[in-house]
């Protein structure tokens, strides 16, 4: 049985369905991330875990108790905001001793447990305890507001865009520094972004919606590798997409735009019919490569540089295709207009929900 | 030229404002013939129908900050976090003090609670005293709203109320400990505001026949010459003090100074 069971979730405020049919089973110790743009409906699933919002429809359970009829200050759950949320009238310690005071844990034992918190976050008791919010950087503030999430231990974590706000470089140490308090602890947690990088670097699970339904619930591996819908495909990842007609479906032969296309395992798709498929950026590779059998010659058309890897879009065999290359030092990119070969392998070609 | 126009205004305005109370506090000072003296502030302060009138309004004073507060913080803060769109209703009601004469507030209480009414609240000393509190809750509430509120403005009361329900409070606690704490400087203004209404008060009082600071003013006006103007020269004083607190305050919290 899951620890956290959510079931059947619906959730309309007035004529629009936000929520749809949402059902996930969450283990002890599970981090989920729920991923989708904006309006689809992430943020209300995890405010009606919260409690902030009532369902239309479904049941919430931990441990198989349903905790729908609970108020939020009844469910013990922790929450984590975008927006921080601290008090601004209480000392850091005073925040994330609040839960503790309010639960009846006082005294030395309370103090201890602020202690222990505030080390686990790397914010010291004798340093920062006597610190107010408007004197710590935004990553400190939400450290604390973590910490004093995590004082009360509660039963379940909710993280509601929690990096948001915060600039890239502390976005990504956050990030780690989360999943590994996380893991430390082994609190059951439910993490909401809209940044697919964050979702696929920190979760055992990843939950890709759309329009109030899990389109896909997967590994991080298995929804980038495996998107099930040509949302999620779009959505996770950047790729080139393509149509396809299947030509022999028990050895995985496809052709596209005059292109003939060996994907090395077989399809559940007839003969005849046509399945969308796409090519992830990584798999395409700048001239020739082992193992990559199709090689075409194509120009580039745009170049992008990124950093330490450079995107490339490159005309071939009539259709566009976006590949990405790392940056050397010493090979400098093609220009804009160049002749060049690309090469990619059949097996790396996704075929979408098929 | 411009800036030579805007002084000569400032000028002007201030000149319209404080010749009057120059002369006032100057004429308090002329009681003893061809010296300044302090003799009027004597005088009065050792009058003892001064303390008891004072003691009472600072009392009602006292007892109507707290009605004030109590009724509201929690309806400001509810408005904001539940019902938004209730807002400009609220503001419009909050509002209507300004634009009714106290005279007629104090002739409805007396119409309504009177001796031969369902609930006789001026039959008695309490009950008149507790008219009186309600009546200038009434009166100062365009200003305490407007602070609370102003102060609800500046933090993110839903997701503060969130925090702490997530946290394990209730109601009680979010509001005492998160909200009411947050907003700490504007209900102090709003309290020094209502301090310095009350302690001038003179309608309701008098109409109810209360023994207050603001009639006392009044019949000492009618029967002395320089004692009323050092009256009014504390009464002013007293107003500048809440005001120059509310500054105080203002610079003294901790958790909102410059630099947050």
């Amino acid at each position: 049985m899951a620890y956290l069971d959510i079931a059947h979730l619906e959730k309309s405020f007035g004529a629009n369905r936000v929520v749809k049919d949402f059902s996930l089973p969450i283990d002890k110790g599970e981090f989920v991330s729920l991923l989708g743009p904006s309006g689809c409906g992430k943020t209300t699933v995890l405010r009606m875990v919260a409690g902030f919002e009532t369902p239309s429809a479904g049941a919430i359970r931990i441990e198989g108790k349903d905790i729908v009829p609970l108020r939020p200050n009844q469910r013990n759950i922790g929450m984590v905001f975008q927006a921080y949320a601290l008090f601004p009238n209480l000392t850091v310690a005073q925040n994330v001793g609040f839960g503790l005071r309010i639960a009846g844990v006082a005294g030395k034992e309370a103090q201890t447990r602020v202690g222990e918190m505030l080390d686990i976050i790397g914010l010291p008791l004798a340093e920062y305890g006597a610190r107010y919010p408007f004197q710590l950087s935004g990553g400190q503030q939400q450290r604390v507001a973590l910490a004093r999430a995590l004082a009360p231990r509660p039963r379940v974590l909710l993280l509601d865009e929690p990096l948001s706000a915060l600039d890239a470089k502390v976005r990504v140490r956050l990030r780690g520094e989360i999943r590994d308090i996380q893991r430390r602890l082994g609190i059951t947690t439910i993490f909401v972004t809209h940044d697919q990088e964050e979702a696929l670097s920190i979760s055992d699970r990843v939950v890709v919606m759309n329009a109030g339904i899990a389109d896909q619930v997967g590994s991080p591996f298995e929804i980038y590798n495996r998107p099930a819908t040509p949302f999620v495909a779009s959505f996770v990842g950047t790729l080139t997409p393509f149509e396809a007609t299947v030509i022999d479906p028990r050895v995985g032969t496809v052709m596209s735009g005059g292109l003939t296309m060996n994907l090395g395992r077989p399809l559940s798709a007839e003969t005849g019919t046509a399945v969308p498929i796409a090519l992830r950026p990584e798999a395409v590779q700048l001239g020739r490569a082992s193992g990559r059998e199709i090689i075409l010659p194509a120009t580039a058309r745009e170049v992008e540089f990124m950093g330490s890897v450079i995107r490339i879009r490159a005309e071939a065999a009539g259709q566009s295709f976006l590949l990405d290359t790392f940056n050397r030092p010493d090979a400098p990119p093609p220009q804009p207009g160049e002749a060049v070969e690309i090469s990619f392998s059949g097996r790396d070609v996704i075929v979408i929900g098929v | 030229m411009t800036r030579i126009l805007a002084w000569v205004a400032l000028i002007l305005g201030m000149l319209y404002f404080i010749l009057p109370l120059v002369g006032m506090t100057e004429f308090s000072l002329s009681m003893r013939r061809g010296v300044y003296s302090l003799d009027a502030y004597t005088t009065i302060l050792g009058d003892p129908r001064f303390r008891q009138t004072f003691g009472y309004s600072v009392l009602m004073a006292v007892a109507t900050i707290i009605f004030g507060v109590l009724l509201v913080v929690p309806t400001a803060y509810w408005v904001r976090l539940r019902l938004p769109w209730i807002r400009p209703y609220i503001e419009f009601i909050t509002l209507l003090p300004l634009v009714i004469p106290a005279i007629v507030i104090v002739f409805g209480y007396i119409r309504l609670y009177n001796t031969s009414s369902w609930l006789p609240l001026t039959g008695s000393s309490m009950g008149t005293n507790l008219l009186l509190v309600f009546g200038y809750a009434t009166l100062a509430l365009p200003y305490m709203y407007r602070a609370v509120d102003t102060g609800l403005r500046t933090l993110d009361v839903g997701t503060l109320t969130e925090a702490a329900q997530s946290l394990g409070a209730g109601w009680g606690t979010i509001l005492f400990r998160v909200i009411l704490p947050n907003v700490l400087v504007a209900v102090l203004s709003g309290a020094f505001l209502t301090f310095a209404i009350v302690i001038g008060e003179f309608t309701m009082a008098a109409l109810l026949d209360r023994p207050a600071f603001g009639p006392f003013m009044q019949i000492l006006g009618a029967n002395r010459a320089y004692e009323p103007a050092a009256l009014a020269v504390i009464a002013f004083a007293i107003t500048w003090a809440c005001m120059g607190l509310i500054q105080l305050v203002t610079r003294l919290q901790k958790h909102t100074r410059a630099g947050a």
